[in-house]
């Protein structure tokens, strides 16, 4: 009977495997196929006729290239903004034990979750306009990064506290100022949590829509986020094998960084569950 | 080179805690001093209040002629080293050892070559350009003694040196720790829990107890004359027999049995006062035959230590130790008598202080 | 889905920490002698982004909520104070309303139901699977998750389509189906399912290999079966983390704007989950006045449904340990 059961689990296992494989692979299997054929159409199938036709496509297109240039302009931007305050405001917090700093914590974090850009589409919009910073990008990267500090300090805060204080005591009583503390000591230990969310960020901002949607007007201006759906929606029946071309294109660099940084440092930020 | 002199330190933490409580102590220049006692008695808090990691409520310290209470630890030149070592990991060690001469502003061929020198001295050679990853715990304990001799301070300060080396390691280090401490000759306070250590280790020993100090003295002087119970419990790898008794003339009824009053307490104690006589069990022999001034009991337990036993023997419901050589062990539920030396004999109050002078 | 294109919180999922416990010995204060002052401009610059970026307009949404004020006419330069009006409107309004139970669908549907349930099942399957078989489902599982949401919208909508969608070429039927236009919401609720149950499975992953396998062997050598051991040994152990997660995916996925690129609330308002609705109100209807009444409806409907989870946790700690 237990051998049964046994088979009857394995079974289970297989299938649910197989399933999930299938059910995940699938889309993102066009996505391989579709840039090299020609004519490309929304099958997933192997190419018909290999082509790099599409690719070149990209490099005709006016807005192709300049978008990925912005993409990677918000995403470093912000990146830089997001890292540097985060990890001072979360070294402060870490080591000055200031009386309710928990709750605060916990309640940015919250505010973070539930005051998303939907949410607060409104107030930014007409905030980014009041601030005369309507189709910038500083408007942008400025919106992100308040978004993304809170967790960004939380996490940062969680993985400073596992440094050792005895490090930065132990300069202190050789004499080290704080600043000197935190340039020879904090920030090389520190150097994996702060790449960790510098990653993060990058890859957050890369796939942004909404608010680079929202903030910005001029299509020279926009980022691939946006411009990969202004291939889909305007026009009469939309150029597949462009859209295939640069989806591709456009997924590769974050695909690489989130591989970067997993083969790395692992993804010991899930959850802050330290298995 | 400094002494060091606390004058009624004081440190509260929020919420009301007397980490410690109005503490004098002189530590004389050159001393290995420690700081001994349970966790939680104060003897961390101390040393960070020496090195300045934490500030007194009240209470002045002075290093050397200096009054540094309000100075920061990087201006007192003092050199700590932690319980966890605290090694940079990104450094390498002659990096590490360099460090506070780096801040110092010493120039970078300098101060490598002192970095390389002291380490050399503490046996380090050869290990320069690894990474603290990559040593062994014992050679990162001397990387961090290196670190802290390297910069030659008028204080060494050391929390628990040795707890985080396995025992076999433990040893060596200690031997290590006192002859380099003699041939420095830098005047070093250090911290432990454990007494064995700090006997071996130390010149003068502070045994503390609630933020308070219940006994200054020598090793000598505090495992043989501890001045208050607590002490006498803490101090001594085999506990010191404490047995509760009631003065009665010169003796003192224990149980139903008597024991002759040591000379020094016969004039200082009253008649019908509860004492407490202590006697570590080295020094209580056992007999298998009647002897007069000794307490008569049953073998209750015969515990094997190596090249001697500890017996525990029920005397009228209290257990007392005893420790004999090795293969003279009485059986268990024999009868015998215990014959503490008179000379060891101690006899402490009810309010547990001893009686007679704590040091003769 | 974590919103990959708007603001985005890590779960906080923290084992207690002995700060939290609260340590026997009082811990010190200031170690590093940072000073209140250098303290304080530390955490200043980062305070300032949020306090403007984040904070200011959601308190800014309580007073916009109350005013007609429109992006284009006159009350787009004047506009003037209308006090609950909006409010009562909204909450007549049937649009709202539809907008509210697609949501609720929408949620329930993927977040609570198809990433818990199928993240749960992909990570109690990956601790029986061998090695090969779990890294390439956590691979494909993570990438669903990383690739940016405008190629993701993208690649659904090849998936869905009515000519030569993936899903008509299984079933058999060219020309079928046009997924997104018949049964949008059944589109949008197996894309999100697709998009983020890396989540969901990353996070029981860690909590199924927390649980002590000492715990488990006890209910072994007791005869108990999977689904036993699973009930009473598994659950109560990850029930916190269960929380966790389906409070963060449920805010998430009622705040996700990404099913706007799959079918942009329509055909008509079929699909007009609250974000897309908040969309078209205020930008394309303009009436920012109202889309503010709104958006703080949504925002007390979140703080909400925050409280609840509080709640849910913090007796289930009691009754824990």
């Amino acid at each position: 009977m237990n051998v049964a059961k046994a088979v009857v689990r394995r079974i289970l296992v297989y299938v649910v495997f197989g399933f999930g494989t299938a059910f995940f692979a699938l889309p993102m299997l066009w996505l391989l196929s579709a840039p090299f054929d020609d004519p490309p159409t929304y099958a997933v199938r192997p190419p018909r006729n290999f082509s790099l036709e599409n690719l070149s496509q990209i490099l005709d297109n006016r807005y192709a290239v300049p978008s990925l240039v912005n993409s990677t302009l918000l995403s470093v931007g912000t990146m830089v903004l997001v890292v540097v305050s985060a990890a001072l405001a979360a070294y402060a917090l870490s080591r000055a034990n200031v009386p309710g700093r928990d709750a605060l914590l916990y309640a940015l974090l919250l505010l973070s979750s539930v005051v998303t850009g939907t949410a607060a589409m409104v107030p930014i919009f007409l905030l980014i306009y009041q601030l005369d910073l309507i189709d910038t990008h500083l408007g942008v990267i400025l919106v992100l990064t308040g978004g993304l500090l809170p967790a960004a300090i939380f996490l940062l805060k969680d993985f400073i506290d596992t440094i050792p204080r005895s490090y930065e005591e132990s300069a202190r009583v050789f004499g080290a100022s704080p600043l000197q503390i935190l340039r020879h000591i904090v920030v090389p230990v520190a150097r994996p949590g702060l790449a960790t969310i510098g990653v993060w960020t990058i890859v957050q901002v890369w796939g942004s829509f909404l608010v680079p949607f929202l903030l910005l007007r001029d299509p020279d201006k926009q980022p691939a986020a946006v411009l990969l759906r202004t291939f889909y929606t305007e026009g009469g029946s939309p150029n597949l094998g462009l859209i295939a071309a640069f989806s591709l294109l456009y997924s590769i660099p974050v695909v690489l960084m989130y591989l970067l940084a997993w083969s790395r440092y692992g993804f010991r930020f899930h959850g802050g569950i330290k298995s | 080179m400094a002494a060091i002199t606390l004058t009624r330190l004081v440190k509260e933490f929020p919420g009301g805690v007397r980490a410690l409580d109005a503490l004098d102590l002189t530590i004389a220049d050159g001393e290995f001093f420690a700081l001994l006692g349970p966790s939680g008695c104060g003897k961390t808090t101390l040393l960070r209040t020496i090195a300045g990691l934490e500030s007194p409520t009240s209470g002045t310290v002075r290093i050397g002629d200096r009054d540094v209470t309000s100075l920061p630890p990087g201006a007192r030149d003092v050199a700590m080293v932690f319980q966890d070592y605290a090694l940079f990991p990104h450094m390498t060690v002659v990096e590490n050892i360099a460090y506070p001469l780096k801040i110092r502003r010493q120039p970078r061929a300098e101060r490598t070559a002192h970095a390389t020198a002291v380490g050399e001295q503490l046996g380090l050679g050869g290990l320069m350009a690894r990474r603290p990853a990559e040593l062994s715990g014992g050679q990162q304990q001397r990387v961090a003694l290196a670190r802290a001799v390297a910069c030659r301070p008028s204080v060494f300060l050391f929390d628990e040196p040795l707890s985080n080396l396995d025992a076999r390691l433990r040893l060596e280090a200690r031997t290590f720790l006192k002859r380099l401490q003699r041939e420095i000759g830098v005047t070093t306070v250090f911290v432990t829990h454990d007494q064995a250590e700090a006997l071996a280790l130390a010149d003068r020993i502070a045994v503390m107890e609630h933020g308070q100090i219940r006994q200054i003295g020598t090793p000598r002087e505090v495992f043989g004359r501890p001045a208050n119970t607590f002490v006498a419990n803490f101090i001594g790898s085999t506990p010191m027999n404490l047995l509760p008794g009631v003065v009665a003339g010169e003796h003192v009824e224990i149980g139903g049995q008597r024991l002759r009053l040591p000379p020094e307490a016969r004039g200082a104690v009253t008649e019908g006062e509860k004492v407490t006589v202590g006697v570590r069990p080295e020094y209580v022999a056992v007999s298998t035959e009647r002897t007069d001034g000794g307490l008569a009991g049953n073998v209750a337990i015969v515990e094997h230590l190596g090249t001697s036993s500890l017996v525990t023997v029920e005397v009228d419901g209290l257990l007392v130790g005893a420790t004999v050589p090795e293969d003279t062990e009485p059986a268990p539920g024999a009868a015998v008598w215990l014959v503490p030396a008179p000379e060891r004999v101690l006899v402490y109050r009810d309010d547990g202080t001893l009686v007679g002078a704590p040091a003769r | 889905m974590p919103p990959a294109e708007t603001t985005v919180a890590q779960p906080e999922v923290t084992q207690p920490t002995a700060a939290s416990v609260g340590v026997a010995r009082a811990t010190p204060t200031d170690t590093v002698g940072l000073g209140r002052a250098r303290a304080v401009a530390f955490v200043t610059p980062a305070l300032v982004l949020i306090g403007v970026f984040l904070v200011f307009p959601a308190l800014w949404t309580l007073y916009i909520g109350t005013t007609d004020f429109r992006l284009t006419g006159a009350a787009a330069r004047s506009p003037s104070f209308v006090g609950l009006e909006n409010y009562a409107r909204a909450l007549a309004d049937p649009t709202f309303y539809n907008s509210l139970w697609l949501t609720l669908i929408f949620v329930l549907g993927s977040a609570v139901i198809g990433q818990n349930g199928l993240g749960f099942a992909l990570a109690w399957a990956m601790r029986d699977a061998p090695r090969w078989a779990s890294r390439l489902a956590q691979t494909l599982v993570l990438l669903a998750w990383i690739l940016p949401s405008s190629v993701v919208a993208f690649l659904w909508i090849a998936m869905l389509d009515r000519d030569a969608g993936t899903i008509n070429v299984l079933l058999g039927q060219t020309p079928g189906v046009a997924w997104l236009i018949e049964y949008p919401m059944v589109g949008i609720v197996v894309f999100n399912i697709w998009r983020g149950t890396a989540f969901s499975m990353m996070l029981y992953s860690a909590a199924l290999s927390s649980v002590p396998p000492s715990h488990l062997e006890t209910a072994r050598l007791a005869g108990a079966s999977g689904a036993q051991t699973l009930r009473d040994v598994v659950l109560p152990h990850i029930r916190r983390y269960a929380l966790t997660n389906t409070l963060l995916i449920t805010l998430w996925t009622f705040n996700d704007f990404t099913p706007f690129l799959l079918t942009a609330g329509g055909p008509g308002r079929e699909s007009e989950i609250i974000p897309v609705y908040i969309y078209n109100t205020a930008i394309i209807g303009g009436e920012m006045g109202y889309s503010g009444a709104i958006s703080l409806l949504v925002l007390l409907m979140n703080l909400l449904l925050a409280l609840v989870y509080l709640r849910a946790a913090r007796t289930g700690q009691r009754t824990a340990a």
